[in-house]
């Protein structure tokens, strides 16, 4: 639960509280949480590629243009760079512009855009210019769709003072993010991992609005801390079951921010298990996970009992054989090996 | 294409205008002859007084040569990039915005901010990296911004202001704001993809942007022919299917005609529009320039169309401007830079305790955990 923002209080109330304790899907959720937003601020919009007559690429928007009208839902041509830059301008023009990005590798293409007008154009212009622009985009692997629509590439941009940057990994999140995120008057960028939105779940209450700049503990534990966010927290859990079976207990950490980073959170469990395995689908090198990594080393180094564990990503282009593609990325085993070197380090 | 025959190249190209704009050239008497009586009812849409149009180019070509001289001083440091011989685009380009349009310009945006009204002290300010300049001294010569202005900077990624240009214009369409904005950017930048994804996202969805192109012809070293395949800029804004002039822009009255022509097309509904200014820049394109790659004569020979001289000496031969007139304005132009720069030296410093400040907006208006 979360404190609602000055914004929040004033707008007209949430239109997604209907949906609160019923059965629904991440995508729903999304869905759901662009519904509510477009509902109760007439500045914001949705634009991007296939958001409108297509229904979304990954059919989050689906319904919305025959609800709001091809003005707010918003079909650009296939110009990141023109509709994301777009998308900055009309956030100084006093609007609150979702941009949908269809996948984080097409980004790149936008990547001049968020990183020298809408991460910096506050800063450049002495405080003048804040830009309350939300970009969605879908990121990571795991559906076999080899090297160029595989990236998970959001690290990259947890690397740029100036932007926040979301990981939903939940149904609560999918749903709760993305009106605090229009609420907060710099730029926001939202990382759906692909894998997720068929996820289907039960929406608890309150959760048209969370908390944006908090990680999670998903599951409490003693031993261990696991430390992880997006689409590999299905499998951090479902190692966590396995180690529990063997009578280590792990906790999880979803990290939901990817910046700023709660290091209060992550430096707590490190404080009370010692241990650390870090879980990331994205590159080893240069990673977010080294980024935490150091971050435990340089404020918890005493704490540790044993070295820092990470699960990361192959260095490789993503393959597109399945067998192939598994190897490449972060699995339960892979998790459960390395909990179990953190926990006895010289065995 | 020389100085010489610059001006035979000028005509409009594409769509048609509407009936109400029949007028096809721009070029200069075509201009002069169609313009005056017509537009009579903003302020902005009346012919601009010469005669400021001229003071107001006195002003910025004194200015640039005194930034120089302060470069020299290492009182100003960074990029420079000087405009000198481009005044007529600036100064004819502002001279036909209201206060609501907007302005997103390039890093060579001194005259673009002086010609909009950004007050002289606090460009000046900017340029020694005070906190008195613009930017608060974080910007810098080519991060040049004023909001309450409506001027969105100082870009120095090349086309890089061009899709915010059409965003800033999206927001004032959704919101049925008559408000143009316009986009200032050089030759270099239409090779660059972000030109051609703004005007085609411009046009497809009928926005109120002016695409201004100063076509200097060289982007940094690299002469028009030896970038663009097809050289007539005009040509191909055009083909996106908006209305797109080619104008003298060594000429000033031209370039406040052609200008006030294009947002009155704009603001009456029809889409985005595309001005090719043709200028030169007499200097060097940054301080670090040695320029090898022109050659003097050329230089010489556009400084034939300095648009500074050029404007007085119709403005004489019209009996509109005396002697006097220049060395007056002259004068209080030399005594607005030293108050400029003496306010500049006197003003402080950013404390650098605040160093990571405006990184992003005060936190407590994100929502956090209760």
């Amino acid at each position: 639960m979360t404190k609602p923002t000055a914004a929040a209080t004033a707008a007209a109330p949430a239109t997604g509280v209907a949906t609160e304790g019923l059965q629904t899907t991440y995508r729903e959720a999304l869905r759901e949480a662009h519904r509510d937003a477009l509902t109760r601020d007439p500045r914001v919009f949705l634009m991007g590629e296939d958001v409108g007559r297509y229904g979304g690429c990954f059919a989050v928007s689906l319904g919305l243009l025959e609800e709001f009208g091809p003005e707010r839902i918003r079909d650009a041509p296939l110009s990141e760079s023109g509709f994301t830059g777009a998308g900055i301008g009309a956030a100084l023009g006093g609007m609150r512009p979702i941009v949908e990005i269809m996948t984080v590798n097409f980004s790149l293409l936008a990547m001049d855009q968020i990183l020298n007008n809408a991460a910096t154009l506050l800063h450049m212009s002495g405080g003048q210019l804040p830009v309350p622009l939300v970009v969605r985009m879908t990121t990571g692997a795991g559906r076999q769709l080899a090297a160029q629509h595989s990236h998970s590439l959001e690290g990259w941009y947890a690397h740029i003072p100036g932007l926040r940057v979301l990981a939903p990994a939940t149904i609560e999140d999918a749903r709760g993010m993305l009106w605090p995120a229009l609420q907060d008057p710099d730029p926001v960028l939202i990382f759906e991992h692909s894998s997720l939105y068929n996820l289907t779940g039960t929406l608890p209450a309150g959760a048209a609005q969370v908390d944006i700049a908090r990680a999670a503990v998903r599951r409490a534990g003693t031993d261990v801390t696991m430390i992880t966010y997006g689409g590999s927290l299905g499998k951090v859990l479902t190692a966590a079951e396995a180690l529990a079976e063997e009578g280590i207990q792990a906790e999880v950490i979803d990290l939901r921010v990817l910046r700023p980073l709660d290091d209060e959170t992550i430096l707590a469990s490190v404080r009370s298990t010692h241990r650390v395995v870090i879980i990331d689908e994205a590159w080893r090198t240069g990673s977010l996970s080294a980024e935490i990594a150091a971050r435990i080393a340089e404020q918890a180094f005493y704490d540790l009992d044993a070295p820092i564990e990470r699960v990361c990503g192959a260095e490789v282009p993503t393959p597109y054989a399945k067998h192939l593609e598994d190897a490449a990325l972060p699995q339960p085993a892979d998790i459960v090996a390395a909990a179990r070197r953190a926990v006895a380090p010289n065995e | 294409m020389t100085a010489g025959d610059k001006s035979a190249g000028n005509g409009h190209t594409g769509r048609k205008p509407s009936s109400r704009r029949r007028a096809t050239a721009t070029e200069r008497t075509a201009v002069t002859a169609t313009s005056r009586t017509t537009d009579t009812a903003a302020s902005a849409r009346t012919a601009p007084d010469p005669a400021n149009l001229l003071r107001q180019m006195m002003r910025i070509r004194r200015f640039e040569e005194k930034c120089a001289e302060l470069y020299s001083d290492t009182k100003i440091r960074g990029f420079l990039h000087l405009c000198i011989g481009e005044e007529a685009t600036a100064v004819g380009l502002m001279s036909a915005l209201t206060s609501g349009d907007a302005v997103v310009s390039t890093y060579r945006e001194h005259g673009h901010a002086l010609a909009r009204g950004v007050p002289m002290n606090s460009v000046m300010a900017e340029m020694f990296g005070k906190v008195t300049g613009c930017s608060r001294g974080r910007g810098g010569s080519m991060h040049l911004f004023d909001a309450t202005r409506r001027f969105y900077g100082g870009n120095a990624i090349v086309a890089g202001g061009l899709p915010v240009a059409v965003g800033l214009a999206l927001a004032d369409h959704m919101n049925a704001r008559p408000n143009v904005t316009a986009c200032i950017f050089g030759d270099g930048a239409m090779a660059e993809g972000e030109f051609h994804e703004s005007a085609n996202l411009a046009a497809l969805w009928k926005l109120p942007v002016l695409f201004c192109c100063e076509n200097n012809r060289y982007a940094m070293g690299t002469a028009l022919a030896r970038e663009h395949a097809q050289t007539d800029l005009a040509t191909r804004a055009a083909s996106y299917g908006m209305i797109a002039w080619a104008v003298d822009g060594m000429d000033v009255e031209a370039v406040a005609e052609a200008t006030r022509r294009a947002v009155d097309e704009i603001r009456g509904g029809g889409g985005p529009c595309f001005l090719e200014l043709r200028t030169y820049r007499f200097r060097a394109h940054s301080m670090y320039d040695p320029d090898r790659y022109r050659e003097k004569s050329e230089i010489e020979q556009w400084k034939q169309s300095d648009p500074i001289p050029a404007l007085a000496g119709r403005l004489q031969s019209r009996g509109a401007l005396t002697d006097a007139d220049v060395v007056r304005w002259a004068a209080e132009i030399e005594a607005e830079i030293k108050a400029a720069i003496a306010a500049a030296e006197e003003a402080g410093l950013e404390p650098v305790a605040d160093l990571t400040r405006f990184v992003t907006s005060p936190q407590d208006s994100v929502g956090g955990p209760t």
